[in-house]
């Protein structure tokens, strides 16, 4: 099958989704961010890359923090940022998606980083802008549905070899809400294309998509057992809407079994580590305790966000 | 007008002929085979070298949404006769509405137009709608395409009504809650593309109640687009039981799993979802073994309601004009014999709706497809006389090409 982010090269010339991209590509992106670590640091925090060149902030669905770290990536890169939120404009007229990207394209912009609400949306976009042979603009997805978030997936394997170095001897787990959530998808492919030897997902039955055997995840039913000896932990958000219904009982109830407390956490590693995509909510998944403790490395996260959102934009770019 | 088709091999899986013979023709009607009948002379005459001649096809299911361009789109693909479900817009719920439409196909005269009429009104599953009145009129089933009955007393009421004057009902087991939300086969494909599931127990779940109603009332069931293994496995058990039910399988399903939906493929978006590959297998199993009719659940959709993200794009696939060629493929890679592929979207659809036809014995309608098995030729949108140009098959291949169409002996269709 062909993989539409690869060209035939084998270069990345969209961002879609972590799984297909071999290891060499997250790895070529990982050290570029890293060459950008130095960047923020600076007074001036600018490099010319795309100087000249129109990145698109295409949201569908709301979000303001991957947004603004899109759009400080983006500006940190020399690029003209233009924000779109187009659940309140064409598309409340009926125009299409690739109506509006059509006329994006006319306007001559070069990236588009989307977000949207249904699943496979910028692989649609993705698509159409190759029927059209317009090579060279590009797509990075800032999360569509539940199926990809991998901006952040990268991200978070940024922290991890940051704070870890070495993926080959890891034991990581991944906690909560996978069946909607994009970022556990990312995550996965990501960790194992990296190859982390032992990933564990950690839920009840409700929130687990089936089959995530297949995807090569150890499922755990039971967190105490499932965080032992874990090296890496990764706590998801549970949105509002599950908390109550047929998913869950109650959030007190789900945090009992599978919030993040420090007599929890203590079955890791001692040096283990704790990520959290954001926004986070305290006492709902994780207990402040925890998510303001000396192994959470929730903010580091955010600021490596920017190096890794530059490092992609400039790589789809400039290939 | 008396017309005699020579030099073809005539495949007549009802009456078990396979041989090259030719076929006569007298007033619309078959007059004989191999032999003229006393006194014939023909009209005219059609070389039917190196082609299959065999009944017309009878599609059970199939949207005709621009009526005139899908009825040239069915004889173009050798179906003479189309089950119509009822979910138009309007629903054909009103018995006029069912004259109107037998009367415009009737007009157009191409493919018989043979409508089934909403089981309840507005298809709502609520309130039955005038099931005496839509057979008078011409319907021969009544259904509620796929939508389904929701609650359980509407619909074994309905099927008690229908028992009583012996009207068959045709539902597509699938059940409201489980199947809601879901935009795909709730499996590995859907766990890895973040698609909200449909379990295979939305069908079995359905399935079951609709056996044991039937079981209770008597009433003739026909279950259509069967996807699942499981779901099989009960029809096969409830014929087994002697229960009066029938079901058909789209032939979409015979040949594609939940893995062809790719990177987001809409061409894949099907109601019922495409499933796995076991799936697969048993419906294939199914339809060799005569349980399951095959049918094109012939669904046009314009092209901007593909063009969408997957789970906003309308399901469903153009099939009119690749019911045979489709069929074909399956036949070849389940290693089942062309006669009874051919049976499979003829003899055994005219047993599903007890129709005499969709057979070439002496005095049966002469509705006659003649294809040649070997010729290929590309889809293309522009090969597609249907107006939906909606199809996962778009660029390949197919193997099997309609010569000529015959409609109660009038050449309906005739290829280029």
């Amino acid at each position: 099958m062909h993989n539409p982010q690869l060209n035939e090269d084998g270069q990345l010339m969209h961002l879609l989704s972590v799984e297909g991209l071999p290891q060499k590509i997250l790895t070529q992106i990982l050290d570029t961010a890293a060459s950008f670590m130095e960047v923020s640091a600076r007074d001036v925090k600018k490099v010319p890359l795309l100087r000249g060149k129109s990145v698109f902030n295409l949201f569908f669905e709301n979000s303001t923090r991957t947004r603004t770290t899109f759009e400080i990536a983006a500006k940190r890169l020399s690029a003209d940022v233009i924000n779109l939120d187009i659940n309140k404009s064409s598309t409340a007229k009926g125009e299409t998606l690739l109506d509006t990207i059509d006329n994006l394209v006319a306007m001559h912009a070069n990236l588009f980083v989307v977000r949207h609400a249904s699943s496979g949306a910028p692989f649609l976009i993705a698509e159409h802008l190759q029927r059209i042979g317009r090579d060279d603009v590009h797509v990075v997805n800032a999360g569509d549905g539940r199926h990809a978030h991998p901006t952040q997936g990268l991200l978070d394997m940024y922290t991890i070899r940051h704070y870890k170095k070495d993926f080959t001897q890891l034991r990581v787990a991944i906690v909560g809400d996978i069946l909607h959530s994009r970022v556990a998808r990312s995550d996965i492919h990501a960790l194992t294309t990296l190859g982390v030897p032992e990933v564990r997902a950690i839920g009840p039955e409700t929130l687990l998509p089936k089959h995530l055997d297949k995807l090569g995840v150890h499922v755990f039913h039971d967190m105490n057992e499932g965080l032992r000896d874990c090296d890496v932990i990764i706590m998801l958000r549970l949105q509002n809407e599950r908390m109550t219904g047929a998913l869950l009982p109650s959030a007190g109830e789900y945090f009992r079994h599978y919030g993040l407390t420090p007599q929890k956490l203590a079955l890791a590693k001692p040096d283990a580590i704790v990520m959290h995509p954001g926004p986070m909510n305290r006492g709902v998944e994780i207990h402040s305790a925890v998510a303001d403790g000396s192994q959470a490395v929730i903010l580091p996260q955010v600021t490596f966000g920017i190096a890794v959102r530059m490092a992609v934009m400039s790589i789809v770019a400039g290939n | 007008m008396n017309i005699v088709i020579q030099n073809g091999r005539v495949i007549d899986p009802k009456n078990g002929v396979d041989r090259n013979s030719p076929l006569f023709i007298a007033d619309g009607k078959i007059a004989g085979l191999g032999e003229a009948p006393a006194g014939f002379v023909a009209d005219q005459s059609i070389d039917a070298s190196g082609c299959v001649v065999c009944p017309g096809l009878i599609d059970l299911g199939a949207r005709l949404n621009s009526i005139e361009a899908e009825l040239a789109a069915a004889v173009a693909g050798g179906v003479t006769s189309v089950v119509v479900p009822p979910d138009a817009d309007p629903p054909l719920d009103e018995p006029e509405l069912a004259d109107r439409l037998v009367h415009r196909g009737a007009e157009i005269g191409k493919a018989r137009v043979l409508p089934l009429g909403a089981l309840t009104l507005g298809l709502k599953g609520e309130r039955l709608a005038e099931l005496a009145g839509l057979k008078k009129a011409g319907c021969i089933a009544f259904s509620q395409a796929n939508k389904t009955v929701i609650d359980t007393e509407a619909l074994l009421r309905a099927m008690e009504y229908a028992a009583t004057f012996d009207f068959a009902i045709w539902l597509q087991p699938q059940d409201y809650w489980l199947s809601r939300n879901g935009i795909a086969h709730e499996g590995e494909v859907a766990s890895r593309l973040g698609l909200a599931g449909i379990p295979v127990a939305a069908e079995t779940i359905a399935i079951g109640t609709i056996i044991q109603l039937v079981r209770d009332t008597g009433c003739r069931v026909h279950l259509t687009r069967i996807s699942s293994a499981a779901g099989m496995a009960l029809i096969q058990r409830a014929r087994h039981d002697r229960l009066p039910i029938t079901c058909d399988v789209g032939v979409h399903h015979l040949l594609l799993t939940e893995n062809d939906i790719g990177y987001f493929n809409p061409h894949a978006r099907f109601t019922p979802p495409l499933r796995a590959q076991g799936d697969r297998v048993a419906l294939s199993t199914a339809a060799a073994s005569g349980l399951a009719a095959i049918c094109s659940d012939h669904t046009p959709v314009g092209a901007d309601d593909k063009l969408l993200p997957f789970g906003e794009a309308k399901p469903g696939a153009t099939g009119l004009e690749v019911l045979l060629p489709l069929t074909l493929k399956w036949a070849e890679a389940a290693k089942v014999d062309l006669s009874t592929a051919v049976a499979r979207i003829t003899a055994l659809p005219a047993e599903v709706l007890g129709l005499p036809s969709g057979h070439l014995g002496v005095g049966a309608v002469a509705d006659v497809c003649i294809f040649d098995p070997e010729a290929t030729w590309q889809l293309t949108t522009d090969a597609l006389k249907s107006r939906g140009k909606n199809s996962p098959w778009i660029g390949y291949m197919m193997t099997g090409k309609v010569k000529t169409t015959l409609v109660g002996g009038e050449m309906v269709f005739q290829a280029a």
